[in-house]
């Protein structure tokens, strides 16, 4: 299922599938290798308003709410009592 | 000067490489993943390499993927360049592992492995330079730079998995709130304790053991050798106050300047330096920035301008200087202006704590409280009226590294020789300056025409005019001037806060000009005079008259924490609404 980053749980890792927003948000997020295909992993984030961090590859990135609500992400769904599958 | 944070360099410093046989002049560009010109910095990165004639293109091997954006751009341009593989040692430490030959012979131009910190490689590098290309291959788009680049870290980069090591652990715990907010709290606790005890103790030890001791001595003797009055010893050495020295109250250069200099400002700057020396390169600060992120958006900023404002407790002109990594115009202007108005430089800071913290600490709290005060409410001011909104933060967020000493002690000993060389002239002229103006009566006569104003608003005596005079040269000599005119303790808290907040001193003035630009400049200094006058105006009608000083430092703390939460942020306000329009 897709949910933005912001929706994401601490732990989880997940495809980046849209970002959502004008050219300069996909430049700046570019610059920093962040781009749709990606697989990343949620870090924590700052209670509810707050930046959410992510590793990418081998480094971390901090985004603040209003872009992190805007980038979509691919995750698992999480299932709990599905033993074997 | 780097830090383990982005955005130390924003412009380029130049230096003189010397070999066998030539000599080359040494650019260092600021830090960039790519030459798009989406900021200053990628423009100055830009032209530095239109003008080079050799590019080294350092590309960190802990994140090859990503720095080879750089090294794709810097290909398609008509420059030879050759490619330093540096921090090869922490690769390794994280399990990665790099086949140079084949990257080499992939990109087509010398890959030399560098560990910049300990000088490996270095010569190889220089050796090296001879045998840059320029390979002016053709532009790709950037989905096609991504695949190109997928494509090659892919045949020439290897990851062995590792244990995650306890430092990494401290990294996460510093970002996750339940324990990033303690750590944040601990951090800047202990470093305010470090740089006000350290500080202190080595002031004392400068007063007692050097200035009353042997410079004492020495003053005393060329006192003596130019008969104890005259210009000339009015200008060295200043007034004799009962026939002795008083460092403070003299105002010579020798004496007040040298002392204000040397004994009271560079101890604890020189603290201060090292606290945030070891801040920066153990790469905390970034993370200190996303625990303050959301706080800071109330006040038209983001977590990333904390940095800016702890720099600018050193000096406000690395400071202002800092803010060109603040992305958008809107955000450099209010941190530019918070800044200036209510960061203190060290320099203001000992002068401060010493004189107003002689007559007690709630007065030197009601100080403290009153610009955090004029820091919040102008935040929140300006971000309500000034249009549009500061847009949320994307930042890197760098490992944590144990700093080495070496570097710590380099960078500890450059700042502390650019205050000796900078200040310096500023601080011994404000104080040549301030005897001229005394001996020819300029002062005095100010300070009869302001005396209405200064005295009604902010009830202060006439003279305390000087104070503002210096003060737009150099804050430390200006409060140092409330010694003489024996001011109480509340007069001295009015005139601290009036002089840190009303105008930058000369120094951080020019910056912020070139910086900001003349208008905004123009629009900053109105609204800090405003403020300062007005500050001012409010603490001369209630501190000790109607409201006693620790009551009024809580009080105005209260609200300082208060206000932004019951009013909300105006910027993540207009940036989610922006949002939902666009969805």
């Amino acid at each position: 299922m897709e949910i933005s980053l912001v929706d994401m749980k601490p732990g989880q890792t997940g495809i980046v599938k849209q970002i959502q927003g004008g050219t300069n948000l996909n430049v700046k997020l570019n610059q920093l290798g962040l781009r749709e295909g990606k697989q990343i992993k949620k870090i924590s984030s700052v209670f509810n308003r707050g930046p959410v961090t992510i590793n990418v590859d081998n480094y971390q990135v901090a985004i603040g709410y209003g872009k992190a609500v805007r980038i979509m992400v691919e995750v698992e769904e999480l299932e709990k009592n599905s033993p074997g599958r | 000067m780097i830090s383990n944070y982005a955005g130390t360099t924003v412009e380029f410093t130049k230096g003189l490489l010397t070999t066998e046989n030539e000599s080359f002049e040494v650019l260092d560009a600021p830090g960039t993943y790519s030459l798009e010109p989406t900021s200053k910095v990628e423009e100055v990165a830009s032209t530095l390499v239109d003008q080079a004639d050799i590019v080294i293109n350092v590309v960190d091997a802990t994140n090859l993927e990503r720095n080879l954006f750089l090294t794709t751009e810097l290909l398609e341009r008509d420059v030879p360049m050759i490619v330093a593989l540096n921090m090869i040692d922490e690769a390794g430490h994280k399990g990665v592992k790099i086949d140079i030959e084949k990257l080499e012979e992939l990109l087509g131009v010398p890959v030399v492995p560098t560990v910049a910190v300990s000088g490996e490689g270095l010569k190889e590098l220089v050796d090296s330079l001879p045998r840059s290309v320029n390979r002016r291959q053709d532009a790709l788009d950037v989905p096609g730079r991504w695949a190109y680049i997928g494509d090659l870290v892919g045949k020439v980069q290897e990851v062995v998995h590792r244990h995650h090591s306890w430092l990494e652990s401290l990294q996460d715990a510093s970002l996750r709130p339940a324990t990033g907010l303690p750590i944040a709290a601990a951090v800047l606790f202990i470093s305010f304790q470090l740089v006000i005890g350290v500080g202190e103790f080595i002031h004392e030890l400068m007063e007692d053991y050097v200035f009353e001791g042997f410079y004492e001595t020495l003053i005393l003797y060329l006192s003596e050798a130019l008969d104890g009055r005259g210009f000339l010893h009015d200008i060295l050495i200043g007034q004799l106050v009962d026939g002795a020295i008083d460092f403070e109250e003299s105002l010579g250069v020798l004496t007040t300047g040298v002392f204000v200099e040397l004994g009271v400002v560079l101890p604890f700057l020189a603290v201060f330096y090292m606290v945030l020396g070891f801040l920066e390169d153990s790469g905390y600060l970034p993370r200190l920035a996303v625990m303050v992120d959301r706080s800071m958006h109330r006040l038209g900023l983001h977590g990333y301008s904390i940095i800016p404002m702890v720099l600018g407790f050193g000096c406000n002109v690395p400071a202002a200087l800092a803010a060109r990594n603040l992305e958008s115009r809107r955000e450099r202007f209010i941190a530019c202006t918070l800044m200036s108005v209510a960061i203190p430089c060290m320099a203001q800071l000992a002068l401060i704590v010493g004189l107003v913290g002689r007559h007690g600490l709630d007065y030197l709290a009601v100080v403290f409280a009153s610009l955090f005060f004029i820091w919040v409410v102008l935040g929140l001011i300006i971000d309500r009226v000034m249009p549009g909104y500061t847009p949320s933060m994307v930042i890197e967020i760098p490992p944590y590294r144990i700093p080495s000493f070496k570097a710590q002690a380099k960078k500890l000993a450059m700042r502390i020789k650019g205050f000796l060389v900078h200040a310096t002239p500023y601080i011994l002229g404000g104080i040549l300056v301030v005897n001229i103006l005394y001996t020819l009566g300029i002062i005095q006569f100010l300070g009869v025409l302001f005396a209405p104003a200064v005295q009604g608003l902010l009830g202060l005596p006439g003279d305390a005019v000087s104070t503002l005079l210096i003060g737009f040269l150099r804050k430390d000599v200006a409060v140092a001037m409330m010694v003489p005119l024996g001011l109480s303790a509340r007069q001295l808290v009015i005139g601290a806060v009036v002089l840190a907040a009303y105008f930058p001193c000369a120094a951080t003035f020019t910056v912020l000009v070139k910086e900001m630009g003349v208008v905004d400049m123009a629009k900053s200094a109105v609204i800090m005079i405003v403020t300062a006058f007005s500050a001012g105006f409010i603490l001369n009608l209630l501190l000790d008259t109607v409201i006693p000083a620790a009551y009024l430092a809580a009080g105005l703390i209260a609200l300082s924490l208060i206000l932004p939460m019951v009013l909300g942020s105006t910027s993540d306000r207009r940036e989610l609404s922006d949002l939902d329009e666009t969805a």
